[in-house]
């Protein structure tokens, strides 16, 4: 090595292989600092010492799904810390580690094991996804960990025999493609109806629901896309043109935020103006509007959906102030939509559960007081909970709502049903915040 | 053996070996793939890098060797948690998995960008096995071997008649639309939801208590260990050699009677075996296969990994393997540490792939591998001159 390129050459990759060594010797370094740091303190229960909670859950805060779903967490987040602000629950101070799985069930299986190995935590709260979840109930199934209010509308968590220490949240995509369904036959009936779904559980949902209310000849065209789709170069344009092929008025559409937006623009491209009805997983208005772009946020108006928390618009009611009041001190660098109002909802519904299971705090004593007194947990909800022992399901019902000029209003009755039942009217309304969460 | 001498020294040579007539051509990337492979992979001759405490024979050798290995695991397995034992699960899967594709670019030049697809079928076919059969784990873990093997002769024929660059871009179209085809068939293949694998139970005497997790690494790394005793043996026999000529000259090695289409053909099939054998672990330390268990970015890290780690070497596979399970937890609570953005924390594994990707290919061509056997023999060499001070000066 006497040449001068040579002794150049040797320096250069002497310097360049340290900096890179050096680089990923920290990196390593600031992991194992940060596993030692977690102390395995006295614990009556994982997760759970006499002044703290720990809490997990898996959230795609990167990727394709990012949009929109990446703000519940922080929300959940800027309400227990609220809830800690206020002594916590039962003396103990709620801690939520939400790590990002990308939607990509692999990573979920990564993080939810490493939440649960290495963290220790008490349980999985708002594992959100369909895909991505199912992955992991088994596991947590299998180790007794409590794994609640799934952020999914999957009837796959209402499954007590096989799955006991799963619970479901939101409004079941069953349930819910009933309520659209029965709005379009009742209000476009005689019209050619399309379908647009996720083709996972996301979609099986709604083509269990559309048919118990939709007739069957009404249906022109059913379209699943993959979340490959999504990426791809053509996106939706071949499910739309299929709706407009077969001359659908009305399209019903199950889709993730980035998908819906796709679908109103995709639309709008080739002049296609049906009337959209939908799922609420993929119609926030503020959500949707940042996928559009400005100049588009009209595309979404007349858009018919339907929802089971009271919309982020409605600053009446004593729910939404409530999380507005929380949103502004906790979570000000999130909008504050309806993301923002499904976290906070299923973070006052885990301070239920936990307060229901009383001061001796166990992952048994959750599941027992989910199962037997959750279906009394009334809060923001619209519709009442169906949790028991026979029942892991979540919300039973939504109202519909339109968004006009990026504002979701509500309007008609509010519906109830289940899986297979039929649909009625529910008038329980809901109840104010109690005076301990205001004060 | 006195190619592998010629390749003892690389970089320094500025010119290719084809005369730097087809300097942007398929056959300057098999050159570079040579130089790099060359600089991970140690001298087969009895110089003084070589292992002489060893036996020379190669197969006892190897397995003394894998001994040692498992001996190391198990001493790793038991101190480690159980997370980390599903950590380690894991890297053996990629080690498998990379072990095969390092065979086919380093000692065969042919480039795979298309071995997260290779890992989906093993994976499917286990979890499939496992749903359609109640086969034992062993004969589980062979039959997707060869249902991989068997996609890999097919793709094979067709890989055999592309080079260099369009060799990449037909295997990048095959990680990018094989894992979609789960989509097209949501009964039998699960669709975007997937299929779920039983995960295998440590037997019973090992007692109740022991740790599945624990169990799952020792599954992973047995199988690594045994694929890199096979593959070394592999590269020790004729067919290594012939591996090697192929990609150092094809109108050379068919001169010397070498059919260059079959030896890449079967090139192709030994990876396509290790990546399906990785891909079946993999499944199995999840639970789980779905389309977007296996997206583009696994083809991408095991190709980083190979090359990071030391294109050509075994050991490299290694380091790979540990590079792609442990970089991306670092990645993340690096950012976390110093509070960086969401965006930064998500990519920056892969702009650190990148980095040294670059780096590796332009100053550091044998990788981590490369490296380490630098400073071995520097370490040797300073040896040698401190207890032979009579011959220092002859050793500049």
């Amino acid at each position: 090595m006497s040449t001068r390129s040579g002794n150049a050459r040797w320096r250069l990759r002497t310097v360049a292989v340290s900096a890179i060594v050096a680089l990923v010797a920290v990196m390593a370094g600031t992991t194992a600092s940060a596993s030692n740091s977690q102390s395995k303190a006295d614990q009556t229960s994982p997760g759970v010492t006499s002044t703290s909670i720990l809490i997990g859950s898996h959230q795609p805060l990167t990727g394709i799904a990012a949009a929109g779903y990446d703000e519940i967490a922080p929300a959940e987040n800027a309400f227990y810390q609220y809830i800690n602000s206020k002594g916590g629950v039962n003396g103990r101070k709620i801690t939520f580690k939400y790590l990002d799985d990308a939607y990509n069930p692999a990573q979920t299986t990564t993080v939810v094991r490493q939440l649960v190995l290495q963290d220790n935590v008490f349980g999985i709260v708002s594992g959100l996804g369909t895909p991505t979840h199912e992955a992991v109930v088994p596991y947590l199934n299998a180790n007794k960990v409590p794994d609640l209010f799934v952020a999914s509308g999957c009837d796959c968590w209402n499954n007590p025999k096989k799955a006991p220490y799963t619970f479901g949240y939101q409004t079941d995509y069953t349930i819910e493609a009933k309520i659209l369904g029965k709005y379009v036959t009742g209000h476009f009936g005689g019209q050619k109806v399309g379908v647009i779904y996720q083709n996972d559980d996301v979609g099986q949902g709604a083509l269990k629901g559309i048919p118990q209310e939709v007739p069957k000849s009404a249906i022109v065209a059913k379209q699943p896309y993959s979340i490959n789709d999504l990426t791809s170069a053509s996106g939706l344009a071949n499910q739309v043109s299929a709706m407009k092929s077969a001359g659908a008025q009305v399209v019903i559409v199950f889709a993730v935020n980035f998908g819906a937006a796709l679908i109103l623009k995709e639309a709008a491209q080739i002049g296609y103006k049906p009337q959209f009805v939908m799922a609420n997983i993929g119609a926030d208005p503020p959500t949707i509007d940042g996928l559009l772009g400005t100049g588009n946020t009209a595309l979404q108006n007349g858009v018919i959906t339907d929802g089971y928390l009271p919309s982020e618009n409605d600053l009446s009611n004593p729910w939404v102030a409530l999380f507005k009041k929380i949103h502004d001190q906790y979570d000000a660098s999130e909008p504050f939509d309806g993301n923002a109002i499904y976290g906070m909802s299923a973070g006052y519904l885990f301070t239920q559960a936990v307060k229901g299971a009383g001061k001796n705090l166990t992952r048994q004593s959750v599941i027992n007081a989910l199962n037997s007194k959750g279906a009394s947990y009334k809060g923001p909800g619209l519709v009442p909970l169906a949790f028991s022992s026979g029942n892991h399901g979540g919300y039973t019902g939504a109202q519909i709502a339109t968004v006009n000029n990026s504002v979701l209003t509500a309007s008609g009755p509010v519906f109830v049903t289940n899986d297979t039942g039929p649909i009625t009217a529910y008038t329980g309304g809901q109840p104010a915040p109690p005076a301990s969460l205001t004060g | 053996m006195s190619s592998d001498r010629v390749h003892e020294t690389p970089s320094e040579v500025s010119s290719s070996p084809n005369g730097g007539r087809d300097v942007a051509g398929p056959g300057a990337t098999q050159a570079a793939l040579g130089r790099a492979s060359a600089a991970a992979t140690p001298p087969t001759s009895r110089g003084p890098g070589s292992r002489h405490w060893l036996p020379t024979q190669p197969l006892v050798r190897h397995l003394l060797i894998a001994l040692g290995g498992l001996a190391v695991i198990y001493a790793i397995t038991s101190a480690a948690s159980s997370f980390q034992n599903f950590e380690i699960a894991e890297v053996g899967a990629y080690v498998v998995a990379i072990a095969g594709l390092t065979l086919l670019t380093g000692l065969n030049g042919q480039i795979s960008l298309g071995h997260g697809a290779l890992m989906a079928i093993g994976g499917y076919a286990a979890a499939l096995i496992g749903l359609h059969s109640s086969l034992p784990l062993v004969p589980v873990l062979i039959l997707a071997t060869v249902a991989a093997a068997l996609a890999g002769a097919f793709i094979g024929l067709g890989a055999a008649r592309l080079r260099g660059p369009y060799l990449a871009g037909a295997t990048l179209a095959l990680a990018v639309g094989l894992p979609a085809v789960a989509y097209r068939w949501p009964g039998e293949l699960g669709g975007g939801t997937g299929l779920t694998l039983v995960q295998p139970t440590p037997p019973s005497f090992l007692g109740s208590s022991f740790d599945p997790q624990e169990w799952l690494a020792w599954i992973s790394a047995i199988c690594a260990v045994i694929t890199l005793v096979v593959l070394a043996n592999l590269i020790r026999s004729r067919y290594g050699r012939s591996f090697r000529a192929v990609r150092d000259d094809e109108i050379a090695a068919s001169l010397a009677g070498i059919h260059v289409a079959r030896t890449q053909i079967l090139a192709f099939i030994v990876s396509s075996a290790c990546a399906g054998l990785g891909g079946a672990l993999f499944a199995l330390s999840m639970g789980f296969v779905n389309p977007g268990s296996f997206p583009l970015s696994l083809s991408i890290a095991l190709l980083a990994g190979m090359v990071i780690g030391g294109l050509g070497s075994l050991t490299g596979a290694i380091w790979g393997g540990i590079l792609i399970v442990f970089l991306p937890q670092w990645a993340t609570s690096f950012s976390n540490h110093f509070g960086l953005s969401k965006a930064i924390s998500s990519n920056l594994a892969f702009g650190i792939y990148g980095l040294a990707l670059v780096v590796a290919m332009l100053v550091a061509p044998g990788g981590i591998q490369g490296g380490v056997r630098r400073l071995v023999h520097g370490v040797r060499a300073l040896r040698a001159r401190s207890s032979t001070p009579a011959s220092a000066g002859l050793n500049s």
